[in-house]
């Protein structure tokens, strides 16, 4: 147990010496893996920024389900609970004829006169309920579910710019999905072969290492410690281009591109979540890299 | 009491050139063995097999009561912490010095930090190094840099030492120092010591076993040798 501590604090100390001692092969290291974190890290927030913005188009779809006119206050209560029983609904909000009209006389001041003189009995307008569902995708069969209800006189939802939009994100997020994968296997490869270089320099080491009488895993363990380290020291750049450029990003935007519709995310806490998603991939693809680039040496 | 037993081995590299053939040999412990034959002869290849740089195709080969000749690549570690070996190329880190190049050998294999100090100087004063003890390899001799070398290989108390013509780059002044160490490590720690070697002179002065390979066959034992010559 103190022989296997020993052997780790060793792995750590040499880790960082050897970082320093082959200082112009570790900078190529950091750099490669610099270069590659910064494009993953603007493909991550641009992603993110993506998802988040259709989210909130997605939270703003609103299934309108007029109620026939002659329906009493009873009837609303039990078109209410019918509504409730389908599933797929997140929120149902009651909007009577009172409602609209006020809202609508605030809204113009021609309504206001229209409106203002009209009897309860003779308004043009109708109870309706506001619906939001849980599954964009499932709207369809929602919306068809609601339609089936006595006493619903029409529903609205904005059906062919729903369907566009739904496919329009399907598509832009596998896009998104398809780009971080792909760097981040192009990072691996990358990485991989540059700490292969770096390791090819130190053959010898190993070979005496192994001479010695080092078990395989003592020879690996430093070296993955050490690829570790240059993940860790790479990710510094991205994680500061991260942080200060999205927040300056978005501070000159005022946090919307083009309209108000197309909102940034609040750079608090998003900068550190992405920050933590750099620094993460940045050790672990060093690790792996010169997990594997070691492993070559290791045959006798 | 043996150290090593080799029975019937045969090694046969992929290109179908048999470089050993039914070779069978036992050293006791403390032996001082001279191995020597011509290039081409197998002696390398017998070197190597010993501390299992090379698996044998067929045969047995056991050391301190290990099967070398089945040993898998991931155990081998515990093989080489029973011997030290000597190269003709020293293979010291040049980025490290005396006293960091010999005490390697004990981190590699998680020594203690008390054990490793007491036991590198005292390797290091045996070679006759003390005073070099922070140079760096590329600040001594040849002779010096072989004596590193052999620090390094005896640091961790080995049975068995495998010298691969450890005087191949040094002159022959230098070479017999370096014998004569390896003698003086022989009877003062009783360590056994394997070494190949093609120098005459060294084997003709120091009157110890030898043995013999040509094309791959062990051809000669002497007990107290001379250099074998076809001519002789």
């Amino acid at each position: 147990m103190m022989k296997l501590i020993r052997m780790l604090s060793r792995g750590i100390r040499d880790a960082f010496k050897s970082v320093f001692r082959n200082f112009s092969l570790s900078i190529a290291s950091v750099s490669c893996i610099s270069i590659t974190l910064v494009v993953i890290a603007v493909s991550i927030i641009a992603s993110w920024n993506i998802n988040n913005f259709t989210d909130t188009i997605k939270k703003d779809v609103t299934i309108i389900a007029f109620i026939d006119s002659k329906a009493t206050d009873l009837d609303l209560e039990q078109v209410d609970a019918q509504l409730r029983k389908i599933d797929n609904i997140e929120s149902i909000t009651l909007k009577t004829k009172q409602q609209e009209k006020e809202e609508m006389m605030k809204e113009d001041e021609v309504l206001k006169e229209i409106l203002g003189d009209m009897d309860e009995d003779e308004s043009p307008l109708k109870d309706s309920f506001l619906i939001k569902v849980t599954k964009l995708e499932d709207i369809k069969d929602t919306v068809a579910k609601i339609k089936k209800i006595d006493l619903v006189h029409t529903v609205n939802y904005g059906e062919s710019m729903v369907e566009k939009m739904l496919s329009a994100f399907k598509v832009v997020r596998n896009i998104t999905i398809i780009i971080v994968v792909a760097l981040v296997l192009v990072n691996v490869f990358l990485i991989v072969n540059t700490i292969k270089l770096t390791i090819f320099s130190r053959k010898r080491e190993i070979s005496i290492m192994r001479l010695v009488g080092a078990s395989n895993l003592s020879i690996k363990y430093p070296f993955v410690i050490e690829g570790m380290v240059i993940g860790m020291i790479g990710s510094i750049v991205p994680i500061l281009i991260t942080i200060y450029g999205y927040t300056y990003l978005y501070n000159s935007f005022d946090g919307e591109i083009f309209s108000s519709l197309i909102k940034l995310i609040d750079p608090q806490p998003f900068v550190f979540w992405v920050s933590l998603i750099i620094l993460g991939i940045g050790m672990l693809v060093g690790m792996l890299g010169s997990g594997r680039a070691v492993r070559k040496y290791l045959k006798v | 009491m043996e150290l090593i037993s080799i029975s019937n081995v045969n090694v046969r590299y992929k290109n179908g050139v048999n470089a050993l053939h039914d070779i069978s040999i036992k050293i006791k412990r403390g032996d001082f063995v001279f191995v020597i034959g011509g290039s081409g002869s197998g002696k390398s290849t017998f070197i190597k097999m010993l501390y299992r740089e090379i698996k044998p195709s067929s045969g047995a080969i056991i050391l301190g009561g290990l099967n070398v000749a089945k040993l898998r690549d991931s155990k081998v570690y515990k093989l080489r912490r029973k011997l030290g070996i000597v190269f003709q190329d020293y293979r010291l880190l040049p980025k490290l010095t005396v006293y960091e190049n010999v005490a390697f050998a004990l981190e590699c294999i998680g020594a203690k930090k008390s054990e490793i100090r007491a036991k590198t100087l005292k390797a290091i004063e045996l070679v006759g190094l003390k005073s070099k003890t922070r140079a760096y390899p590329d600040q001594l001799s040849g002779g010096e840099q072989q004596r590193v070398a052999i620090a390094r290989a005896i640091v961790n108390n080995p049975k068995l030492l495998i010298c691969d013509e450890p005087t191949g780059n040094l002159d022959p002044d230098m070479s017999m120092e370096i014998v004569k160490l390896l003698e003086s490590i022989n009877k003062t720690i009783g360590t056994t010591i394997i070494m190949a070697t093609h120098d005459r002179e060294i084997v003709d002065k120091m009157k110890k076993r030898v043995v013999v390979l040509k094309d791959g066959h062990l051809i000669q034992d002497y007990e107290k040798g001379k250099y074998y010559d076809e001519a002789d």
